[in-house]
């Protein structure tokens, strides 16, 4: 088994390479024929001029064409069509009597929303970090089955959040797994999905399950990145395990923690498939995130309200962006 | 005594020195548990996917899928399901349940099938073997369209992957290895989107699909996707160690600038390359949002889009829902387990996802 393994690869290699030279083959012509009539400088601007096409129309594009929706009002689809208003969307966004209660708003939806994600942000992000960070620390040891374990871990973050939302869906159901576990231990059936407290502990839970190995690994790079010297003179000098982790780890650790703290939040801020799959925001509007909330306005409500959702999503930009910044600030300055 | 020296010689042999240390056995109850809780519900759910309908919703549930056996008896058009009985006069026997009246059951011998007794059904036992059956996997695939969504989601994976490599590559070499007017602004405007997540541009992104016609269509979920700027920065950063005068020197041989590409910067790179390649399958493969979006009509889902319109039926029929989410993360397990050293090592060097 093992002698043929390598040989089947080498041969799909090779067959990957036969195909790719023959398109490069073929290509030739074309650009050959354009470096005589621009020059070889300038063919640097036709390598990137695919990827400027794409990144253009589908990125930069989007970005600026959301303001256009921002900005005016009315059911239309085609910007050409749709009246300005000004800053009505914001101010309709923004129209609530106490910002702590989202009942006292217009767009009470929205604020349930942005309340739901800030908690979720707060407890995933911290947990999630928290747990990574002692993964990280536990698979730097010296021990047996480093390689088994670091996979382990890794592994719920390949599945798709479909998945993961079925799988943790079906072991919380009323007859499930969980449920099964409780009543042998004499306690009653809980309705995880339909109890709004336990539906959001839930989907806090799930996401660190499926996410967390993906920041153990960035911090692990980070941990084994820290020259080994420091610690032996550490040693030498008596300090004590927990000096050595105050004074050394954690110091050195910090621009690791920092992209670890900025990626893990951006993408807490943005969840929506796992959460949509999982209770679809329920029970009510329990778990109701602002991805959703974009994407039940201007995409599955009756009425698509385009310049609602897109000066949603412009705010949850600005939020995105000055999170970040005040990250790199803050790391700024403690370096200084 | 001796059995736990060995133990603990054993444990503590990769730190060096002849102790149990307090730490290292934490580490392994933390990893134990650990990989209990990151596999164990993957693992129930590869159970669950075995069990016929009647087990599924059996409560308290079961580990192992456990099937009632059954037996083919001459005059009976079904198999019959087999009991172990206790009849009246105390003794257990294995009979077959013919029908079921009320609280009593009717069941006969095998080998007898002429003689029929009478039990209350509180005195009978089904009689259960393990049985990993594939009849989930038969029913969900027919009433499931798995394999036009399994198509779907093959062709955009395979096709975005080849795109997203050729695309993000081409401009890496022109952005690492050209001095062009331009080159600073094109760089840092990419670097800066990367922030900016594709959920907060949903509402124009579809304009601009509808727009072009692409509603609907794979194409639609295939070609957004293909410039990622994670992807453009990846490759740019791996050619920049790429030496210049390999290039220099090929010029003065006579390659033209599209040789120059494929023929020394592509092999050379073929490392970073891999590791996006990797990606943009996982990418590609769990993506959900950007295709529940474009996509409208049953007949262009792809594998997750299908599962969760599925899941989502008034009615969730899990017996099936199982069966189609291990077919689901199969190949994406697979894949995982053949490559996960160059996956796990390329997330560790690039931070990326």
């Amino acid at each position: 088994m093992q002698e043929t393994a390598p040989q089947n690869t080498s041969a799909a290699e090779k067959g990957l390479t036969g195909l790719f030279n023959g398109i490069v083959g073929l290509l030739d012509v074309f650009f050959n024929g354009l470096q005589r009539l621009l020059g070889s400088t300038n063919m640097a601007y036709v390598f990137v001029l695919p990827n400027l096409l794409i990144f253009g129309i589908f990125i930069l594009l989007p970005m600026m064409l959301n303001f256009g929706y921002a900005f005016t009002g009315g059911i239309d689809f085609r910007l050409a069509d749709r009246p300005y208003v000004g800053t009505a969307n914001f101010e309709q966004l923004f129209d609530c009597e106490s910002f702590s209660d989202p009942n006292s708003c217009r767009e009470d939806l929205f604020w349930r929303a942005v309340f739901n994600t800030s908690g979720y942000v707060v407890f995933q992000v911290s947990f999630m970090i928290g747990f990574s960070l002692l993964t990280a620390i536990i698979l730097n040891k010296n021990l047996r089955g480093r390689a088994f374990f670091r996979s382990v871990f890794f592994y719920p973050v390949l599945l798709s959040p479909i998945v993961v939302a079925l799988i943790w869906k079906w072991i919380l159901q009323e007859f499930g797994l969980f449920n099964g576990v409780l009543e042998n231990f004499g306690f009653e059936r809980v309705m995880f999905l339909t109890n709004s407290t336990w539906a959001r502990f839930w989907v806090v839970v799930i996401s660190v399950w499926a996410y967390m190995g993906f920041y153990t690994l960035i911090l692990l790079a980070g941990l084994q990145a820290i020259p080994n010297s420091l610690y032996e003179a550490a040693q030498i000098d008596g300090a004590t395990r927990f000096q050595m982790f105050r004074n050394i780890t954690l110091p050195l650790l910090r621009p690791t923690m920092l992209v670890v703290v900025v990626l893990a939040l951006i993408r807490a801020v943005q969840v929506f498939d796992i959460i949509f799959a999982f209770t679809r925001g329920g029970p009510g509007t329990a778990t109701l995130t602002l991805v959703q909330y974009i994407y039940e306005i201007g995409f599955a409500s009756p009425s698509r309200r385009f310049g609602i959702a897109s000066t949603a999503s412009i705010t949850m930009a600005v939020v995105l962006v000055i999170a970040t910044l005040i990250q790199l600030w803050v790391n700024r300055e403690e370096e200084a | 005594m001796s059995a736990n020296n060995n133990i603990s010689t054993f444990l503590s042999r990769t730190r060096g020195h002849n102790r149990l240390d307090m730490s290292d056995i934490l580490s392994y109850v933390y990893l134990i548990f650990g990989t209990l809780i990151m596999f164990g519900p993957v693992l129930w759910l590869v159970m669950s996917s075995f069990k016929d309908s009647g087990e599924i919703n059996k409560f308290p549930p079961r580990f192992l899928p456990y099937q009632q056996e059954t037996v083919v008896v001459e005059g009976f058009e079904d198999p019959l399901p087999l009991y172990m009985a206790t009849l009246e006069d105390g003794t257990v026997r294995q009979l077959a349940q013919i029908r079921r009246i009320g609280l009593e059951a009717q069941l006969i011998d095998p080998a007898d099938p002429e003689t029929i007794y009478k039990v209350r059904i509180e005195n009978r036992e089904p009689v259960e073997s393990v049985t990993f059956s594939l009849d989930n996997f038969r029913e969900g695939i027919e009433s499931f369209n798995f394999s036009l969504y399994l198509w779907n989601s093959i062709f955009v994976t395979i096709t975005a992957t080849a795109l997203t490599l050729l695309v993000n590559s081409m401009a890496a070499f022109a952005l690492s290895k050209y001095k062009f007017t331009g080159r600073n602004t094109i760089f840092v405007i990419m670097i800066s989107t990367l922030m900016i997540p594709v959920s907060v541009v949903l509402v124009p992104v579809f304009l601009v699909i509808t727009e072009i016609g692409w509603n609907n269509t794979l194409t639609g979920i295939i070609i957004p996707g293909a410039a990622t700027p994670t992807g453009v920065f990846l490759l740019r950063q791996y050619m920049l160690t790429i030496p210049d005068e390999l290039i220099d020197s090929a010029r003065i041989d006579g390659a033209s600038e599209w040789r120059i590409y494929a023929q020394i910067i592509m092999p050379l790179a073929r490392p970073a390359l891999a590791v996006l390649a990797i990606f943009s399958i996982m990418w590609r493969w769990n993506d959900f949002l950007w295709p529940f979006i474009v996509l409208s009509e049953s007949d262009k889902f792809t594998l997750q889009v299908g599962l969760q319109t599925f899941q989502s039926d008034l009615t969730i029929q899990w017996h099936l829902i199982l069966a189609m989410t291990v077919l689901t993360l199969l190949p994406i397990t697979l894949v995982f387990a053949f490559l996960q050293k160059y996956i796990t090592t390329g997330i560790a060097t690039t931070g990326m996802k």
